[in-house]
């Protein structure tokens, strides 16, 4: 068997998975710390005002990547919940799940922040713009999948069944966001644009890369940690579990 | 067998819902209930209630939808003729079209006969009323194939109760959105037919593949 696909059906296995995310998780959020760090610097100090928009501009640095990172996380939530319903591999249950709570905190910041950033720069915490309504109804399809996995007692029931709500919200995103642009639009309302027209200066975009690799880091480091305990539970009982809870000799 | 199937589950169902004929009423009454308070709530001067009209009445359908979506599987659940319809030499998608068919003929075909008489509490313009019974006649079983997923979900919890809700809203909102959206562009003289066709290309899609998303969802939770 090719290396490559051997390791990929090892971490499929509770103990060696349970090595890999207790090496690789620290590794994760130390690095995400360090590269966030690295970003916020720059963000904060580095990085001129905006001409238009003065200091308030900097709350992007946290806003843009935070956004990002709430629907790649949706994204990937469905997609470990898809192998897992087709190839019913149980780790992937696990991780999709895992993809849940922590897409819900990055979907709470970006609105957060948003909210922060609309009061001085359109004079309003909240309005029914297209991006704002469909990342509201984010944060909801993820409070409806952790809910959801939340009530049904059975572990694996209740993984497979919020999984495939999370498929169906997948499918339904696009749908819902252009659904909000094209009913605005019959509105005629005023169209805001978070970045407006006009385009990023170059001397503004490093920290922001930074910010996006370092939440990317960050995410996987909680995906991994929060796997790594929901399979520790799981698998409570087995050997392999009661080996590892022994005091080192 | 397909056909024969789908005969017998229909005849069990609309003879069950007779037995019970006045359950069969309780969506009609509550969307009735909501209108009222609406109307109360806005004050009830007839120029006010006819702008936020269309939205109400949409708002009192969906509503009135989402309570009957727990009856959808429930009972066959709690009696175990849902084991039967996995272990029945039809699709299980099969059935659960029909079934839900069944249920939006007793559930939402009620409300759509008296939208006209709710439209008239509300003052609602007559030139919108065609429009408005379009766009529910297009979205109501639209609601009910996306509710039926839901329900589907929470067939294997023994009480549902608001979760059900939390699940099936965010997924509405494109039905309501297009739905009251079609009302208000026809109130503001624009064409609604856009709104109208969209709303009806998401209910060919809906037919074909929310049975089988519920299918799998019943297969989950009878596991």
């Amino acid at each position: 068997m090719h290396p490559v696909v051997r390791w990929f059906h090892q971490l499929g296995s509770p103990p060696y998975f349970e090595r890999f995310a207790a090496r690789w998780a620290p590794i994760a959020y130390i690095a995400g710390l360090l590269v966030m760090a690295y970003g916020l610097y720059g963000a904060l100090f580095v990085v001129p005002a905006d001409y238009q928009q003065g200091d308030s501009f900097r709350i992007l640095y946290i806003h843009v990547p935070s956004a990002w990172m709430s629907m790649a996380a949706f994204a990937l939530m469905a997609l470990y919940a898809a192998i897992a319903l087709i190839w019913r591999i149980k780790l992937c249950e696990i991780l999709a799940m895992a993809c849940a709570p922590v897409g819900a905190a990055f979907t709470l910041i970006t609105l957060a922040t948003g909210s922060i950033w609309g009061k001085p720069m359109w004079g309003t915490w909240w309005d029914w713009d297209p991006r704002l309504t469909t990342e509201l109804i984010l944060l909801f399809l993820y409070l409806g999948v952790i809910g959801l996995y939340n009530a049904i007692d059975d572990r694996r029931n209740a993984s497979r069944a919020a999984g495939l709500l999370a498929i169906v919200g997948v499918a339904l995103l696009p749908v819902i966001h252009y659904s909000v642009t094209w009913w605005n639009s019959l509105h005629q309302g005023q169209t805001i644009s978070l970045f407006g027209t006009s385009h990023m200066d170059p001397s503004m975009l490093p920290p922001l890369w930074a910010m996006v690799i370092g939440t990317h880091l960050w995410f996987v480091g909680s995906l991994l940690a929060r796997a790594r305990a929901d399979n520790l539970r799981r698998e409570t009982g087995k050997d392999w579990v009661a080996r590892l809870a022994e005091p080192r000799a | 067998m397909i056909r024969s199937a789908a005969k017998a589950l229909m005849i069990r169902d609309l003879r069950l819902i007779w037995r019970r004929r006045g359950d069969a009423l309780q969506p009609a009454l509550f969307a009735l209930l909501v209108v009222v308070l609406f109307a109360l709530a806005l004050g009830g001067e007839a120029r006010e209630l006819a702008k936020v009209a269309a939205a109400v009445l949409w708002l009192a359908v969906l509503l009135a939808g989402l309570l009957a979506l727990d009856t959808l599987f429930r009972g066959d659940a709690d009696d175990g003729s849902l084991e039967q319809w996995l272990l029945a030499p039809v699709p299980l998608a099969w059935l659960v079209l029909v079934r839900t068919s069944m249920h939006w003929a007793t559930t939402a075909l009620p409300l759509l006969v008296a939208t006209p008489f709710l439209a008239e509490l509300l003052h609602l313009p007559h030139e919108q009323l065609p429009v408005l019974l379009a766009s529910l006649a297009l979205g109501t079983p639209l609601l009910s194939l996306l509710g039926a997923v839901v329900a589907a979900l929470t067939v294997g919890m023994r009480r549902s109760g608001i979760l059900i809700a939390l699940l099936a809203l965010p997924l509405y909102v494109p039905i309501l959105v297009f739905g009251a959206g079609s009302v208000a562009a026809a109130g503001q003289g624009l064409d609604p037919v856009g709104a109208l066709l969209l709303l009806g290309a998401g209910l060919v899609l809906a037919l074909v593949l929310a049975p089988l998303a519920a299918a799998a969802a019943i297969r989950i939770a009878l596991d």
